[in-house]
């Protein structure tokens, strides 16, 4: 079982934030397939917030497929994130290596990287939507 | 969809002074709504018309489909825990429950009683001598251990210590989860309605300034920074909420649905404070333009 944390100054919605840490837990094995999630009353109990918030983070992991609910008995884990995308992480960690060398190269320091990376993140997802 | 509550050019006046006027909205169910805005914006003057310790002055109020208080059975229906989360100080937490079940036929005695066991309240203490804290989980209680379908709360956390309003609004959140209760609950604290609520209304003098999905909110408004510009530039489907210009910059704050592709504005999502913020300082900047010729008598 895992317990959920919320920072309010993220700027992250609090539904995102438990749809973030599920996922994270489940890339780095500390929840495997069958494991149970905390209940939505355990939840709202433990950090004060609206269990609709709760439910919609766990239709969003279900619509993924990460997870399927049991009616009366709880919501379980069905997939595991770690062993599809572990796999990929290698090549793109050098790829990305090979591109801060040249981004360093080219005079671009920490903070206009994070600043540019960002951008594109930002500009591809609206892509996406588009 | 059946509002839970419902306003209709809603008022109520004080001789010549109104609290609130033309007040008009509509609270869908199954939500817990956070109520803010400044203070004097009607807000404590809308939960009292709300559960009927007031009369409307003007307009029309319909809670659960019917006038507020408009019988035994309708009283039943509706929990409310008024400002500063009153008890009774002479009376001992055990007489209170007493109290709560003799009044109301609802009454569920195992749910207050499991309550109270989980609080750790001694059954014999008076209620004057309970913490702020205790108190307000003990006016928590009996408003929900009469099993309303929708819960009123006027500033229930306002004069609360952090894990005080944290406990509060665990038990509160913890009624909503096991029992599907509609809650309104007015308060200035965002953070706290950020967490607890999935719907906002922004009162501001009266009126509703804007209403809605926290997430649809948050989702649809941004801030845009760049290269000053002309206002009137911008794409239709983009209502501009508040607007700083320097001679070089302009920083804008935002409502649209659609994406923004315009690459010259590096564009910010808000929280809900900013949000807040913005919309009483739009009704306050128009406030303030609005000519007062009706002051003279």
């Amino acid at each position: 079982m895992i317990e959920f944390h919320l920072d309010s100054r993220s700027g992250v919605s609090p539904y995102l934030q438990i749809v973030q840490q599920v996922r994270h837990a489940l890339r780095l094995g500390l929840l495997r397939e069958g494991d149970q999630l905390p209940t939505v009353k355990a939840v709202v109990a433990s950090l004060a917030i609206n269990p609709n918030t709760v439910l919609k983070a766990y239709k969003e992991l279900e619509h993924s497929g990460l997870v399927a609910a049991r009616p009366g008995v709880g919501t379980f884990v069905t997939k595991t994130l770690s062993d599809t995308t572990l796999a990929a992480h290698g090549p793109l960690r050098q790829e990305l290596q090979r591109w801060l060398d040249r981004a360093r190269r080219a005079g671009l320091d920490d903070e206009s990287i994070e600043a540019l990376f960002r951008d594109c993140v930002r500009s591809n997802a609206w892509e996406d939507v588009a | 969809m059946n509002a839970v509550l419902e306003a209709n050019g809603l008022g109520k006046r004080y001789g010549r002074r109104w609290a609130l006027s033309e007040c008009t909205l509509a609270i869908p169910p199954g939500q817990v709504v956070g109520l803010v805005g400044p203070n004097g914006a009607g807000k404590s003057t809308l939960l009292q018309l709300a559960v009927g310790l007031l009369a409307p002055t003007a307009g029309t109020i319909r809670v659960l489909g019917d006038r507020p208080a408009a019988s035994p059975e309708h009283l039943g229906r509706v929990g409310f825990v008024a400002q500063d989360t009153p008890v009774y100080e002479s009376l001992s937490v055990a007489d209170h429950l007493r109290v709560g079940a003799w009044l109301n036929p609802g009454w569920d005695r195992d749910l207050a009683q499991r309550r109270i066991d989980q609080l750790g309240l001694d059954p014999a203490q008076r209620a004057g001598k309970l913490s702020g804290g205790q108190r307000a989980q003990l006016a928590l209680t009996l408003a929900i251990a009469k099993r309303p379908e929708f819960l009123i709360l006027d500033e229930p956390v306002a004069s609360l210590d952090p894990l005080a309003r944290r406990q509060f609004l665990q038990g509160l959140m913890e009624t909503v989860a096991e029992h599907g209760v509609s809650v309104v609950l007015s308060s200035h604290l965002v953070a706290d309605i950020e967490r607890v609520c999935d719907y906002l209304v922004v009162l501001v003098a009266s009126r509703v300034q804007i209403a809605g999905p926290i997430d649809d909110l948050l989702a649809s408004h941004f801030r845009l920074t760049g290269p000053r510009r002309d206002l009137n530039t911008l794409p239709a489907s983009q209502e501009i909420i508040e607007s700083s210009q320097t001679d070089r910059q302009s920083t804008l704050l935002v409502r649209t649905d659609g994406p923004i592709v315009d690459p010259a504005w590096t564009v910010e999502q808000l929280d809900l404070e900013d949000l807040v913020l913005a919309y009483m300082g739009r009704a306050a900047a128009g406030e303030r333009a609005r000519p007062r010729i009706v002051e003279v008598h």
